[in-house]
């Protein structure tokens, strides 16, 4: 696959006969179990939630139930920032040495445990086992051995002001953080927060989703013994009860959160009330602009940008960055967007546990529900269904799985379909005249996460990247998440940056000694 | 009030509310007092309504008030949306749902496994004349 680099896609080769279809976790054969039951996890040991209870969690594979989970108050989250500070004592003052080898050796137990991993997390997600084994965890992997370099390279600043006086510039971390993560890439979203808060050297409450609360914890269990006590505390729970507690809590020093902007608002309301800085990650609704010279041949090229208008079926749609709206140029328009077509239709669709399946299950039946709504009002607005437009069934025990077929719509930009996220497989689509055309549609949006351009000119390539509003845009190119590249949003899609090396700006306060080495006074009194 | 709490949408409605959706409404204000949405963009559970006891979400000049759901033996529910969302939205009615789900940022219905979810319908003519969108271009009713 196009979105791992050269690196990942070596380990992932580790596995010999891997089978092509995965057994249901827990059944005979299978790489891996999950436990009936998951506690929260505080000062380095699994404790029942406070008040005692659970909720329990479907696969949207099936829909059944497979394990329950905490269902974390106030009252957890108090101990788990309590036990964090307790830790920070310690682990604030570890060396970036000691940092670097422990982040190191969580990749190195990940990569040994790849398909462990990538198995629970597909039983979670519902996202084909295909992804979350090339993509999603050998990302993770990397990113743990990123920010374990980023650490051990980074450093602080010395200024001399004049030949007496010298300013010296420390990092420091912040302390407790907490950080609340989405459900679309559980393992994953969790680690591009973990790893450079660890990396700096801050204790974490980390609150999973409410729908995918699980896998982070077969993760855990891997790497366990390898953090100190408290040093990452994980709350399960809902949103109302232990996100909002934890968000608001005055003894965090940090929030990080990944979801929708009402959300994101009350967030930053409660960071203000604390006084404490805020990254948020929004979402979008990216543009993924065709310009006509992409059809000028009909090679390699041409082959790379079907697929680059396939890639909004990439995890059902389920990505902040899904190129849900296709501008294509007039020009080539109709040719293209039946070659397109062409190719949405070999999107294979099934069991999420088969190698093969290129698209899965939704993450849950609220989200279903969604993308069937937006279905609905994109036919009421006129726009033309080219493809799919149902819900899926799949059969068998799939039947009470949550799957869409891969739709397209083709519309105008001002439709709500092109306007809002709708956090599924549907493409809108539309052309555009000119290149001044292209950039006005790209930019007519209140989100400004991801883009696409797609061009066999470098000039005209670079010229309408840098034109569009959005903080990633992939030239020639799609979701690629290397963990070198920084990612986050402009208008609406957020506030702060995710992966790169900027990314522990983040997580560090800013120390400064002023040092005067003159042996007199001033002179002032 | 100028609008009265009878059963039916007053004549200028925008949003409404359906049975489900109103049960779990009196059944949430038991618990949380008077209550309020905000509708959400963007990822994950976003394009959602978010429902608040009042108070919780501070409500801005950027927001506008699109309607007021009337609930027997409830206080009048506001439902509120971002201006530059509405843009985009102003053409259409809103129905507040009630689906089986789970996880909606921090709207309190989620720990009773259930999710409030927006239908949507375009606004007929008379609709369109009644707000002052009737001349307005870009949609297909």
């Amino acid at each position: 696959m196009t979105i791992i680099d050269r690196d990942t896609e070596q380990q992932q080769a580790a596995p010999a006969a891997a089978p092509s279809v995965y057994a249901n976790p827990g059944t005979a054969g299978a790489v891996m179990s999950f436990k009936p039951r998951y506690d929260n996890y505080i000062g380095g040991e699994y404790v029942p939630p406070a008040n005692g209870q659970y909720f329990q969690n479907p696969t949207p594979i099936t829909g059944q139930i497979f394990t329950e989970v905490a269902r974390g108050t106030a009252a957890d989250v108090d101990r788990a920032v309590e036990a964090g500070w307790k830790a920070f004592e310690t682990w604030g003052k570890t060396s970036v040495a000691e940092r670097a080898v422990i982040l190191n050796k969580i990749a190195d137990r990940m990569e040994a445990n790849l398909e462990l991993l990538a198995v629970a997390e597909t039983w979670e997600n519902g996202k084909p086992v295909r992804e979350t084994l090339a993509a999603d965890i050998p990302l993770a992997i990397d990113h743990f051995r990123y920010f374990a370099g980023c650490i051990r390279a980074q450093e602080g600043g010395i200024s001399e002001l004049d030949n007496d006086t010298v300013a010296y510039h420390f990092h420091e971390p912040l302390g407790v953080v907490g950080q609340i993560i989405p459900w679309n890439f559980p393992i994953l979203m969790a680690v591009w927060k973990l790893a450079p808060a660890l990396a700096a050297g801050n204790c974490i409450v980390l609150k999973p989703a409410e729908q995918t609360p699980a896998s982070i914890h077969v993760w855990l269990q891997l790497i366990e013994d390898l953090l100190p006590a408290g040093v990452l505390n994980i709350v399960n729970g809902f949103g109302i009860e232990a996100g909002a507690p934890l968000a608001s809590h005055p003894k965090i020093r940090k929030i990080a959160f990944t979801g929708e902007t009402t959300t994101g608002r009350l967030i930053m309301q409660y960071a203000s009330e604390n006084l404490i800085p805020v990254t948020l990650e929004l979402g979008g609704k990216s543009p993924n602009v065709f310009f006509a010279d992409v059809a000028d041949e009909k090679d390699s090229f041409y082959d790379k940008a079907l697929e680059g208008f396939t890639f909004f079926a990439l995890n059902q749609g389920e990505v902040c960055t899904c190129p849900s709206r296709a501008l294509v140029q007039r020009s080539i328009y109709d040719g293209f967007v039946a070659d397109g077509l062409e190719r949405v239709k070999k999107v294979k669709q099934g069991n999420p546990l088969d190698v093969s399946t290129m698209i899965g299950a939704q993450a849950s039946n609220d989200q279903l529900e969604k993308i069937l709504s937006y279905m609905d009002i994109g036919k009421q607005e006129g726009a033309k269904l080219l493809i799919g437009g149902e819900r899926a069934d799949l059969g068998g025990e799939l039947s009470g799985g949550f799957y869409v077929q891969p739709t397209v719509f083709e519309g105008q930009n001002s439709m709500r379909i092109f306007q809002e996220e709708i956090f599924g497989p549907v493409l809108a689509l539309t052309s555009f005249d000119d290149y001044d055309d292209a950039i006005s549609l790209a930019n007519d949006t209140l989100y400004g996460l991801g883009a696409g351009v797609w061009s066999r000119s470098g000039s005209q390539l670079y010229r309408a990247g840098r034109a569009i509003q959005a903080g990633r845009v992939w030239s020639n190119t799609y979701h690629q998440y290397p963990a070198h590249a920084a990612f986050g949003g402009y208008k609406q899609s957020g506030i702060g940056r995710e992966n790169h090396r900027m990314m522990l700006d983040h997580y560090q306060q800013t120390k400064n000694l002023l040092v005067s080495y003159a042996d007199g006074p001033m002179g002032f009194f | 009030m100028s609008e009265s709490p009878a059963e039916g949408a007053p004549a200028l409605s925008r949003v409404d509310v359906t049975g489900a959706a109103a049960d779990m409404l009196r059944h949430l204000a038991a618990t949380y007092g008077q209550l309020m949405f905000h509708q959400s963009g963007g990822c994950c559970d976003g394009s959602s309504p978010m429902c608040y006891p009042v108070g919780m979400f501070r409500v801005g000049a950027s927001d506008i008030l699109i309607g007021t759901l009337h609930v027997d033996g409830m206080y009048p529910v506001e439902v509120y949306m971002s201006r530059s969302q509405f843009e985009y939205w102003k053409y259409t009615f809103l129905t507040i749902d009630l689906v089986d789900g789970r996880g909606s940022g921090f709207s309190i219905e989620a720990p009773e496994g259930k999710r409030f979810m927006i239908r949507s319908r375009l606004l007929d003519d008379s609709e369109l004349e009644a707000f002052g969108l009737a001349t307005h271009g870009g949609v297909t009713a």
